[in-house]
């Protein structure tokens, strides 16, 4: 099996050269037969990395530990599912996992657009092979899972297999620990896509809407499972790791958010380009910055460049990456360089209280976002650099930017589509306002009266309600003339309303998701945690929470030991549920980690922690958070989610202007390939 | 029109001098020396507020009534570190592993940290790589 992951990945990586040559060639000659070729090497590429993944798989599904990354990364007692995991659970591991997606997002490229883009599909090709071939080589050279354990002894080296592996990190043995890192690999790699039609379109000067409009949807399927990535590390962060919390501002958890705030910023200014023909410069930059800020994140967590609790330790890789950063940037600097004639705007501005200009100040705000986050990000890297001492900042850094940020851009995220595009006039910024803001500044009136006084929370509070007001008063305004002109009935009216323009109403719902994201991260301002060494019958008091111990048992099962308290708690007098953290630990690994037990509700979670035992008394140690409204940012993820899937749903408005653009194109496409 | 776009370029001015000004207090607030223990044992006296990097010193770590003792090393060098912190340690935090400790050094050559963040070392490290092809991982050949 070693063998054959080996040779497939020599195959795979054959294969990748070639298409990248045949594609970039069949291009320039304008031949089909290359290009088809260059097609056919990639779905073998595909085909062959499937074959390597499956390999490893097996290595690992039959406790092969002859093999150095199943010892390392697995275990015989750890469950099937995790096994499965244990695939991208360490570098080379990950890093093969991390090809593989990239070769089927490849081939979907190409299944996709047998018909389509023609012209551009040759260097698309080239330039997700030429990602490919890097990432293959990487595999291939530098980290391969496909290494056999020997033994160095007096007689020579000789094969060698430990009777079991070293096990999974236990930290990782958790359910949404199986979904996050696959989401997060979709989300980082699917944005080579829209970064391979961008350059094929620069080469080919092919730079009208065609390829905006091809990008578009390649782009929000990966700016949507990198979401959902976030979202599953946060959850399992928050579940796991026993802080009470669920973002840390951690060098790794900023390199994944950095790619989605440029991609949400790219999002954004498609529509200008689309509508207006402006901007045009500035997509090609979102798309190259947001494919250069997926790489590089790679790059980050696996360098080990900047420390973090969660990177991957200092390897070899480092470098390689550094080299493939630079490649990319000049290849795509110098082809924009090269194309900026054909990239004028055709209008400009012409209002400052425009739909335009909305966008143009999301995208300011969220690009000073990725600038403050990348600055703090790499601030040790920059004072090394500059002054030769490594400083650090924190969260008290990303907090007080991210802010004030964030908040201004929840307030573009209800003002935005109020306003009309080209010129907003006052009366209908009066008409599309003044509801939304008289029920914001009501409620946050009440609010003030009620003894809220935590700044950030309230504005976070009063510009929630302003924005779930204007984006419902969206959905109202549409669903009333429906009603009127067409007689549906108020669901009926809702639904068509929807599916007639997925792209406006998606939209809408992913605004209504960010702004639960918010109301949850406003209740981070209101927790509240307490500690205290208990035994049995040992009370704890926690805001109106009474927490009783009734004991510890102790356990075990193949994979670890463990430890649980047993708790049980009232709420106001009554009876309200019963806890059972736990203390575990792992065989394989010699590892103890936590186990936190939480009861969530709508309005706050109570999330109790066993952290250990007092080694003088015996008694456990028990940690104890109340979290308002953390559930909250769950429910709004997944509205986020769901909302994306939503605007990728063809609407009736979007397959007539198809169907009007086939008719005209076929003409255009027969031209091109003479 | 001139008054207009006059307002705007104040609106956003303030917007911007907001917050930088987070910005700043927020990087006073939070910025952190990160020194390694060989640098702190060469350097000459107290600091305050200092990150440093190191290795738990196997068998240095003492639990006396609620408090930790354990020595920070590098290479040869080594510091004594008393926990003064309130979080519970985190789970990794055992001999040998890698640690990132926030705290002051005083005078009397004492770490106090605040705050311990640790990382167990054998896990996500790459295999060395060795020509023939076979990874010789110590830690795995041991078992």
């Amino acid at each position: 099996m070693n063998e054959l992951g080996s040779v497939s990945l020599v195959a795979a990586l054959a294969f990748a050269v070639y298409a990248v040559v045949a594609g970039a060639v069949g291009g320039k000659l304008r031949s089909s037969r290359l290009a088809k070729s260059a097609e056919r090497a990639t779905l073998s590429f595909f085909a062959l990395l499937t074959l390597a993944v499956f390999a490893l798989e097996y290595l690992i599904l039959t406790n092969d530990f002859h093999n150095a990354y199943v010892a390392e990364h697995s275990n015989r007692d750890l469950l099937t599912f995790y096994k499965v995991a244990a695939l991208w659970a360490g570098q080379e591991g990950s890093l093969l996992f991390w090809t593989w997606l990239l070769s089927i997002y490849s081939a979907l490229v190409i299944l996709l657009n047998r018909k389509k883009n023609r012209q551009l599909m040759p260097y698309v090709v080239a330039v997700l092979m030429g990602t490919g071939a890097f990432f293959a080589s990487l595999v291939l050279f530098v980290a391969n899972p496909f290494q056999e354990l020997s033994l160095a002894s007096a007689s020579g080296t000789q094969p060698f297999t430990p009777p079991d592996g070293n096990g999974l990190n236990p930290v990782l043995q958790y359910h949404s620990m199986v979904i996050h890192p696959p989401m997060l690999y979709l989300g980082y790699v699917g944005m080579v896509v829209p970064f391979a039609f961008a350059m094929a379109a620069l080469i080919t000067r092919q730079l009208g809407d065609n390829w905006i409009r091809t990008t578009r949807r390649w782009t929000m399927v990966p700016w949507m499972l990198l979401g959902l990535g976030i979202l599953l590390g946060g959850n399992w962060a928050y579940a796991v790791l026993g802080w009470g919390g669920y973002w840390a501002w951690d060098p790794v958890e900023n390199a994944s958010l950095l790619p989605w705030l440029s991609g949400t910023a790219f999002l954004h200014s498609v529509m200008i380009q689309e509508k207006r023909g402006m901007l045009k410069v500035w997509n090609v930059v979102l798309v190259i910055t947001t494919f250069f800020l997926s790489i590089f994140g790679t790059f980050l967590t696996r360098s080990g460049i900047v420390s973090s609790v969660h990177a991957f330790a200092q390897s070899s890789i480092g470098p390689f990456f550094a080299v493939f950063l630079c490649v990319i940037l000049f290849f795509s600097a110098t082809l924009l360089f090269l194309r900026l004639d054909h990239l004028k705007s055709e209008n400009r501005l012409d209002s400052l209280v425009s739909r335009e200009s909305g966008f143009l100040f999301n995208n300011w705000i969220l690009l000073a976002l990725v600038f403050a986050v990348l600055w703090g990000t790499l601030f040790p890297l920059i004072s090394k650099a500059v002054q030769n001492v490594t400083v650090t900042v924190s969260a008290p850094f990303f907090n007080k930017t991210a802010i004030p940020m964030g908040l201004l851009l929840l307030f573009l995220t209800g003002a935005g589509p109020l306003l009309a595009w080209r010129k907003t006039s006052f009366q209908s910024l009066k008409r599309n306002f003044v509801v939304p803001s008289l029920v914001a500044g009501v409620s946050g009136g009440i609010l003030l009266i009620a003894g809220m006084r935590h700044f950030y929370a309230w504005m976070t509070i009063c510009l929630s309600i302003f924005v779930a007001f204007s984006v419902l008063g969206e959905f109202w305004k549409g669903a009333r003339t429906r009603m009127k002109t067409a007689g549906e009935n108020f669901a009926q009216a809702i639904y068509n309303l929807t599916m007639r323009n997925t792209r406006r109403y998606g939209g809408y719902i992913v605004h209504l998701g960010i702004v639960l994201l918010f109301i949850g991260f406003a209740g981070l301002a209101f927790k509240t945690q307490a500690k205290a060494l208990m035994q049995e019958g040992d009370l704890l008091r926690v805001k109106n929470y009474l927490l009783r111990c009734d004991g510890l048992t102790s356990g075990d099962t193949p994979n670890y030991e463990y430890t649980r308290a047993l708790i049980t708690v009232t709420k106001d007098g009554r009876a309200y549920t019963t806890l059972h953290p736990e203390k575990r630990f792992y065989k394989a690994s010699q590892q103890p980690t936590s186990y936190v037990s939480i009861h969530p509700t709508l309005a706050e979670d109570l999330y109790v922690v066993l952290s250990g035992l007092d080694e003088d008394t015996g008694k456990a140690v028990i940690e104890v958070f109340v979290n308002p409204l953390v559930m909250w940012v769950w429910i709004g993820g997944l509205v986020v989610f769901f909302g994306t899937l939503l605007a990728l749903v063809p609407s009736r408005v979007e397959r007539e202007m198809a169907e009007i653009r086939r008719t005209q194109g076929v003409a255009v496409e027969a031209r091109g390939w003479d | 029109m001139k008054n207009r776009k006059l307002k705007f370029g104040i609106g956003v001015g303030i917007i911007l001098a907001v917050v930088g000004w987070e910005a700043v207090s927020g990087f006073q607030q939070s910025k952190t020396y990160y020194v390694t223990v060989n640098e702190l044992t060469q350097g000459q006296g107290a600091r305050r507020r200092i990150r440093v990097g190191g290795t738990v010193e196997s068998g240095s770590v003492e639990r006396h009534a609620g408090k930790v003792t354990f020595r920070l090393a590098q290479d040869a060098n080594s510091i004594p570190v008393r926990y003064v912190g309130t979080d519970t340690l985190p789970d990794t935090f055992k001999d040998g592993a890698q640690a990132i400790i926030d705290g002051d050094y005083l005078a009397s050559g004492e770490f106090q940290a605040e705050k311990i963040q640790a990382k167990c070392a054998s896990k996500y490290q790459a295999a060395p790589v060795s020509p023939a092809g076979g990874a010789k991982n110590p830690k795995v050949a041991g078992l």
